[in-house]
């Protein structure tokens, strides 16, 4: 305590700082940091939880590139992205440019729209499954057949079963999107619209020459953020398929569920850690390069 | 003759201004009925849970939304298999240490790396925000075996750790303290206020909104994590809530109505939350994702 007492007042708020920090410290070296090199060692290693980690150099990348069934998943997380994102954040804009313009129950709308956010995917994925199901279960096939509309199959057909898993992941996160691009929009001055309605600026002239580019940092955020959730998804497809995961013919598999079953069912611990570590390397590739596109423009 | 033409010339505009403005406001309308009708279809998965949850077995294959015997046989079934019961307690204690933890932990280290200037501070800042990109996946193995060498398989510790401190709540936090005057904290520090108090007493008052958005990120995230949980649990008692509901429904099978009970049980108490502190949440979302 003397010692303490003698130090000057910047030497002071480093000893508290550095003790503060201590217990945080540790935390994310033992829990972040130490792992994540583990498991980059680990995908060079071999090993069945067992035995002993064998060295095995680049075995398991080299394994998973000439793996057919990689290249199926790799290509179906990418599907989720290309579909997702886009789709996601067209309605939601659409969603928020409409309701920045509505006072009547504004604030009824908008919790409407949230309220999907709120819930766990794990259980409206089994809401979803029941309304997928053939006739006289599922509620969409019920109303095609009121309609005289031929059924879809939808999660037992190869084509039909990945956009049917990716609808209530795109219906999840709408209200979020929603309520950011709200704020988006609020944050545009009022004056460049006066401006352009004096200049006569037509309606889709606005919306593409002053509300889109001035909304760019809300559609950058939301286009990454949203991503990122698209590439890890795996609650909605291991409910939804849990009788066959990934299935029909793996056409629905997400990378994360590779990882899961290669790790968990099959105990083939260093191929696994590979296949996380070109999940890892795929999203810093997909969000690094979103940004890069998205500042230049 | 002018003058008549001016007074014609305006009931002209007049006309047409108000023509203009039915037309907008028809316009508007239809634009409230879209957007309605988009909202209601929004909700309509949650309202079909919820209504199928009150419906006897026979009535499952009619789509109405009003049970015509309205029912709590479904409730009684699931809650006196008792599992539920375990379940939610467990979702329950592991969502509500994990928050006050982060709140804690979170706004601590944000305290401290935006108010104190020390050696370091900013690679302890860059090395904390690094922590956003790694992907949970990629952890959840070398958790697992951290998880079996300590014995925390089965355990609410062991499904707890990987989420006591967010770097996303680090930052969220620092953010907000940035506006908190340095007067203030100097001011307690004449008044004879150690650091730890200034922190508290002064500092986490004033931030008070950004804490309740980061609590309800941090507890919505822990109620509804799956893959994690599924992992480090092996024991049906030790289960979270998602865990315990995929359980449940594929034993449960073609029973609809019994899953969905237990998706409305494990869904109810977050629309609860929502409905009630709706104005709070939505603004914590907002700040949290323009801030973090």
């Amino acid at each position: 305590m003397g010692i303490y007492k003698r130090l000057t007042i910047s030497q002071k708020q480093i000893v508290w700082a550095w003790g503060l920090l201590a217990i945080p410290i540790v935390f994310y070296v033992v829990v972040r940091f130490y792992p994540t090199a583990n498991a980059i060692l680990l995908s060079f290693q071999e090993w069945n939880l067992l035995g002993a980690r064998n060295w095995a150099g680049l075995d398991n990348y080299a394994k998973l590139f000439s793996d057919p069934t990689f290249w199926k998943v790799f290509g179906n997380t990418f599907l989720y992205l290309i579909l997702g994102t886009p789709a996601s954040l067209l309605v939601a804009f659409v969603i928020a440019f409409h309701l920045d313009k509505v006072r009547f129950m504004h604030g009824t709308i908008r919790a409407l729209y949230f309220l999907p956010f709120m819930t766990s995917a794990v259980a409206m994925a089994w809401v979803w499954r029941w309304f997928y199901q053939p006739v006289p279960i599922g509620v969409f096939n019920n109303t095609l057949a009121t309609f005289g509309i031929p059924q879809i199959p939808f999660l037992n057909s190869t084509t039909y079963a990945l956009p049917s898993i990716l609808a209530p992941a795109i219906w999840a996160g709408l209200g979020f999107q929603v309520i950011i691009f709200m704020a988006g929009l609020r944050a545009i001055p009022q004056t460049y619209y006066e401006a352009a309605r004096i200049d006569g600026v037509s309606a889709w002239e606005t919306l593409t020459e002053i509300t889109l580019p001035l909304l760019k940092p809300t559609i950058v955020f939301l286009v990454v953020f949203s991503s990122i959730g698209f590439l890890r998804i795996f609650d909605h497809v291991f409910n939804m398929t849990s009788n066959d995961p990934g299935g029909p013919l793996n056409s629905t598999k997400p990378l994360v569920l590779m990882i899961y079953e290669t790790a968990f069912d099959s105990f083939d611990m260093g191929y696994a850690a590979a296949q996380t570590v070109v999940l890892f390397a795929v999203l810093l590739v997909v969000s690094l390069l979103q940004l890069r596109v998205m500042r230049d423009r | 003759m002018a003058f008549s033409e001016t007074l014609d010339t305006g009931r002209n505009a007049s006309a047409l201004r108000s023509a203009t403005r039915r037309k907008r406001s028809q316009a508007q309308l239809i634009r409230w009925l879209l957007l309605f009708a988009g909202g209601i279809a929004m909700v309509m998965p949650i309202i079909y849970m919820l209504s199928t949850s009150f419906k006897y077995p026979f009535e499952v294959y009619n789509l109405n939304l009003i049970p015509e015997e309205p029912t709590l046989e479904n409730y009684t079934y699931v809650l006196e298999d008792g599992r539920f019961f375990s379940w939610f307690t467990n979702s329950v204690v592991i969502a509500t240490i994990t928050t006050i933890c982060n709140v804690l932990f979170d706004s601590l280290v944000g305290y401290v790396l935006c108010k104190y200037t020390f050696p370091g501070r900013y690679i302890v800042f860059i090395a904390i925000l690094s922590t956003l990109m790694i992907p949970t996946e990629m952890l959840v193995i070398p958790w697992y075996l951290m998880s079996s060498t300590f014995g925390w398989l089965d355990t609410y510790w062991g499904i707890m750790f990987p989420g006591l401190m967010t770097a996303f709540g680090v930052f969220l936090m620092k953010q907000f303290f940035e506006t908190v005057p340095d007067d203030f904290l100097e001011a307690a520090r004449i008044d004879g206020l150690n650091e730890l108090q200034i922190w508290w007493t002064v500092a986490m008052p004033l931030v008070r909104p950004a804490l309740a958005a980061l609590a309800i990120f941090v507890f919505l995230g822990n109620w509804t994590a799956f893959i994690w949980p599924l992992i480090v649990t092996n024991s049906q008692e030790m289960y979270t809530l998602p865990v315990g509901l995929t359980t449940f429904s594929v034993e449960a099978q073609v029973e609809w109505e019994l899953i969905m009970t237990g998706a409305a049980i494990s869904t109810i108490p977050t629309l609860i939350v929502f409905l009630v502190f709706q104005r709070y949440i939505i603004r914590g979302v907002v700040m949290a994702g323009l801030k973090g």
